[in-house]
């Protein structure tokens, strides 16, 4: 009765924000996730529709699939935690398994064997759905366990996640290999792995470095010399990265207005609409349009390791933690790729660049998270 | 104790897992503030830079070729126009692989061997940035349907619209008018880069050349807005060029029809002047070629047949042919006798039919020498003439002296480039003491000076110079230099200039009677054997107005002493040249002309009835037609 008087001395608006804040929170939405989603998905569709050259084709084909990640995300916010965590295991094993068939049966595209084409389901690509089931996998893994964790049960953490990441650093899909072991690095580093074992971890990797040179592809090796010097080869190798910093550079503190992006519209930008669409957005809306989407960003990561601290038990917790984190490394490969901080390497814009299984793969993360912070029960391990 | 090492403390977890949460949150907010530094970095700090870069990488200031003038015969019919093309070209710099890109062509357009072959020879030439290498001219509607459907397969490979050069009356006008042709390497260095920066021909040859800065214009540019293919997407502003000037030359189309076909098939030339102004009305050169053909690439294989051809159908025959003048020289001399008073038209000789210097041996023949008889008996001027008696002359060549024909003749233009604006005539070859020092290391014999007189020897001289020189004949002394430039729109320079101050004889007198004696070669007849002109048999019987004409008949070969020119067993090439000059009507002359024809044989029996036709061609049909109808 207490709570019911409570509600009624409320002012009217503020009434009916709480009443529907706990008509959300039973339908397992968080109202600040979806808020930032909704408007970095609108941001992003903005820009799209100029770097697609207002082609309606393109752009609606973005629009129904943004709407089915977004029916996934609400979906998938349905599904409690524990639920998640019964299926981790399982879906590890399937995912790991297709990886090892696409090797075999896999459909070549642009030059890497990605897809998996099975009779009576759309073609999709494993690696994609590992962006999920690995955190899951090893959320569990350390749900089950004390922590912080014993080195041996770390190292068992890292071959679950090495198995995943080589199959799909073969195909060859640096990028999504890079999110996929970032995932698994930052459960590593939730779970408590001591600060020593992680300093020690970092100066080994660079150590190995000169050994990584020598496993690369040639092109991925173009991509690393092309981006200290990309002038060497302005026609060749460096051509993108040479327009895409002209267009992010010439759109100045304004932009040069949408559809106006010259860089773009002209085609000297490549991939304009997908990998490289943020500098269509640098060109035509400039440093404020570029500042307003990695605020947009920065909230919404700073939401998802939010829910990640309230979380009830340790499998939410890692799980919540480590998507907030692969979020985070889309967006920042992307964007340092893209302004000339890092090497060429296949990672999209998330929810802004074209293209419906990583918005379909992110939009199910979100839903996650939502599922995280309106299921307060604990679980039990 | 084994409950602490079986529970787990939750709370504990979930602190460190919090402090693990602020470390990373913190590693992310640094890292989003490294990406804000970068934008900073690009957009604020280098926007200048970069704002420069992308107007470069976009706008692109193009020049654009002004429309070439046009050249119109003295009756405004056009014999240089300009006719739109759609062209095939590769810009090298944006084709990418271009072995790739050829091959995709292959497959839309059949593209010859030579083809390929010549866009690969340009392409190794020196060329500007980005300038479009022409591939195939004259696509067809099919073919630039089926390269516009396949233009994303094509980087860098345009179809241009343009307008080409085009020369209605081809190889009739060839040699007349000249041509134009792709500008070469050598040009590039000659030529203004500002003005030719868009132009790819140049006036090669005749008025084509010789009005070049006239007939080419002023170059226009646009600034364009162009995407990464180069493809222009937009004009930004636009300063059109000023189309070149057209002209209008005294060519008359009909008379180098009548001329061309008065000379067929045979090698030759005609050259005709209006006397009156020096205006060339016929300028025909056989065999020709069409012009036509090098404007956009002619093919190796035909190239050289053009050029290796016995019969040498580029060569300007009218302009560049130098042959020796024969007896048309001859009134000449006779001139240059009566000026000096070596001679006069009572004074006669006695012609045996050869001519000896005083102590010597050696024979100079007339034409009519054979053994042991010939020569036309007492000869004097007028009979000289019509006859074409060499004795007389031989003897006035040597009483004058080389150091007084030689200057004389040159006043006719001997020996000189004496011409307005036909940049390709030559000079031929008028003999003197110095020039033999100088070219043969000899000195000048009297016998060179002998057979001067006549006009054989060493002298050398074009069509053109003949017809020239004629063409003073007729005027009585009057001097108008050969020229094409009847008018154009602007006030060229050529259009007043070149008149000579005219010739004095010490009796003017003396015009009209060496016009009179030519006009016997042509008209004295039915006087029996030996005493009509030379031509009169050929030409003259039913000419229907006066008409003043000399013939002349150029050895190709000597003949040794004692032998005629019929006893030798000679190949056609070794043929005599035939010539005729003529002018008519006789007393008021409306055009002189000089008639050519290699290997001919005689000048009165070949040359002489094509001096005919042209000449009825021009009197004839402009009296039936009125003067004033086909006048401009």
């Amino acid at each position: 009765m207490a709570g019911r008087d409570f509600l009624h001395r409320l002012p009217d608006s503020e009434l009916a924000f709480a009443r529907r804040q706990a008509w959300l929170h039973k339908m397992h939405v968080d109202l600040p996730l979806l808020v930032l989603v909704l408007l970095v998905c609108g941001l992003g569709l903005v820009v799209l529709f100029s770097a697609v050259d207002g082609n309606p084709d393109r752009f609606s084909s973005q629009l129904t699939r943004l709407g089915l990640a977004f029916g996934v995300m609400l979906v998938v916010a349905q599904i409690p935690p524990r639920t998640l965590c019964r299926w981790s295991a399982p879906l590890y094993l399937l995912g790991l398994a297709l990886l090892v068939a696409v090797l075999f049966i896999g459909v070549s595209a642009k030059g890497a064997q990605r897809w998996i084409d099975l009779p009576g389901l759309p073609r999709f690509q494993p690696a994609e759905i590992m962006k999920l089931v690995v955190p899951m996998m090893l959320a569990a893994f350390f749900a089950e366990r004390r922590l912080p964790p014993r080195f041996g049960s770390v190292c068992v953490a890292l071959l679950m996640l090495a198995a995943p990441a080589l199959l799909i650093a073969m195909q060859p899909d640096l990028g999504t290999a890079i999110l996929v072991s970032g995932s698994g690095l930052a459960i590593v580093l939730f779970a408590g792995v001591s600060w020593r074992l992680v300093l020690a971890a970092g100066v080994a990797a660079l150590a190995a470095l000169p050994a990584l040179w020598v496993v690369l592809h040639d092109y991925q090796r173009q991509r690393v010399l092309t981006l200290f010097d990309p002038e060497s080869d302005p026609l060749g190798a460096g051509w993108n990265i040479i327009q895409s910093k002209t267009a992010i550079g010439s759109g100045g503190l304004y932009g040069k207005g949408l559809l106006q992006g010259t860089q773009s519209h002209l085609d000297f930008l490549p991939e304009s609409d997908t990998d490289f669409i943020i500098a269509v957005m640098g060109e035509e809306t400039g440093f404020l349009g570029v500042m307003a989407l990695l605020l947009l960003y920065f909230l919404l990561i700073t939401r998802g390791l939010y829910i990640a601290t309230r979380a009830p038990d340790a499998y939410s917790r890692l799980l919540a933690g480590s998507l907030s984190i692969t979020f985070f490394i889309y967006v920042f490969v992307n964007v340092a790729m893209v302004s000339g901080l890092l090497p060429v390497v296949g990672v999209p814009l998330p929810l802004v660049s074209y293209g419906g299984t990583s918005a379909l793969t992110l939009m199910a993360a979100f839903g996650m998270l939502m599922s995280i912070q309106t299921n307060p029960k604990m679980l039990r391990a | 104790m084994m409950d602490a090492f079986t529970l787990r403390d939750h709370d504990a977890e979930a602190r460190l897992f919090t402090g693990r949460v602020i470390v990373l949150w913190f590693v992310v907010l640094m890292a989003m503030l490294v990406l804000v530094l970068r934008l900073f970095q690009l957009q604020i700090l280098e926007h200048e830079r970069h704002s420069v870069q992308s107007d470069a990488n976009r706008i692109q200031v193009q020049p654009i070729a002004p429309t070439r003038g046009l050249i119109y015969d003295r009756n405004g019919i056009l014999l240089a126009e300009n006719i739109p093309v759609s062209s095939l070209t590769v810009v090298r710099e944006r084709a990418g692989d271009l072995t790739a890109t050829l091959e995709t062509l292959e497959e839309l357009v059949d593209l010859t061997p030579a083809e390929i072959e010549s866009f690969q020879r340009r392409l190794r030439e020196r060329r500007r940035p980005y300038e479009p290498v022409p591939l195939r001219l004259r696509l067809d509607e099919e073919e630039i349907a089926r390269i516009a459907v396949n233009r994303y397969r094509l980087p860098g490979v345009e179809v241009e619209a343009q307008l080409i050069r085009h020369y209605p009356f081809g190889d009739l006008t060839a040699h007349a008018i000249g041509s134009i042709r792709r500008i070469s390497p050598n040009d590039l260095q000659r030529l203004d880069r500002v003005q030719y920066s868009a132009t790819r021909y140049v006036g090669r040859l005749g008025v084509e050349r010789h009005y070049e800065d006239h007939l080419h214009g002023r170059v226009g540019y646009q600034r364009v807005e162009t995407d990464a293919r180069g493809r222009i997407t937009r004009v930004l502003d636009r300063s059109p060029p000023v189309a070149g000037g057209s002209i209008q030359l005294h060519l008359d189309l009909n008379l180098q029809l009548a001329a061309d076909a008065a000379l067929g098939d045979r090698r030759g030339a005609i050259v005709a002047i209006d006397p009156a102004t020096g205006g060339i009305l016929a300028l025909v050169s056989k065999p020709g070629y069409d012009p036509n053909l090098f404007i956009g690439g002619i093919d190796p294989a035909s190239y050289a047949w053009l050029r290796d051809h016995p019969d040498t159908p580029m060569f300007n025959r009218a302009l560049r042919g130098q042959y020796a003048p024969g007896s048309t020289f001859k009134p000449i001399v006779g001139l240059a006798g009566l000026a000096y008073g070596e001679t006069d038209w009572e004074y006669t000789i006695r012609d045996p039919g050869y001519y000896r210097l005083p102590g010597q041996t050696r024979m100079y023949r007339d034409w009519s020498w054979r053994p042991g008889g010939g020569g036309h008996g007492i000869v004097g001027m007028q009979r000289a003439i019509y006859r074409s008696s060499n004795t007389y002359f031989y003897d006035l060549g040597v009483k004058l002296g080389i150091e007084r024909l030689a200057p004389f003749a040159a006043e006719f233009g001997f020996g000189r480039r004496q011409v307005v604006d036909l940049p390709d005539a030559v000079a031929g070859l008028m003999p003197t003491p110095e020039w033999k020092r100088a070219a043969r290391r000899e000195p000048w014999y009297p016998g060179d000076t002998v057979n001067l007189g006549i006009g054989q020897g060493d002298m050398l001289a074009t069509p053109l110079q003949l017809a020239a020189a004629t063409a003073i004949i007729a005027a009585r002394g009057e001097r108008h230099p050969p020229r094409m430039l009847l008018a154009a729109d602007a006030e060229l320079p050529e259009l007043n200039q070149g008149t000579l101050p005219p010739l004095e004889l010490s009796d003017q007198q003396d015009w009209k009677r060496m016009a009179e004696a030519m006009a016997d070669v042509v008209h004295r007849g039915n006087r029996g054997y030996g005493q009509n002109g030379t031509a009169w048999a050929h030409i003259g019987m039913d000419i229907p107005y006066r008409m003043a004409g000399k013939s002349g008949t150029a050895q190709v070969v000597g003949i040794p002493q004692g032998l005629r020119h019929d006893d030798l067993e000679l190949t056609e090439r070794q043929q005599r040249h035939a010539w005729f000059v003529a002018f008519a009507p006789v007393d008021e002359p409306e055009i002189a002309l000089a008639v050519l024809v290699e290997n001919g044989g005689g000048g009165s029996s070949v040359a002489g009835p094509v001096a005919r036709e042209v000449m009825d061609a021009w009197l004839l049909r402009r009296s039936m037609e009125g003067p004033a109808v086909a006048r401009h």
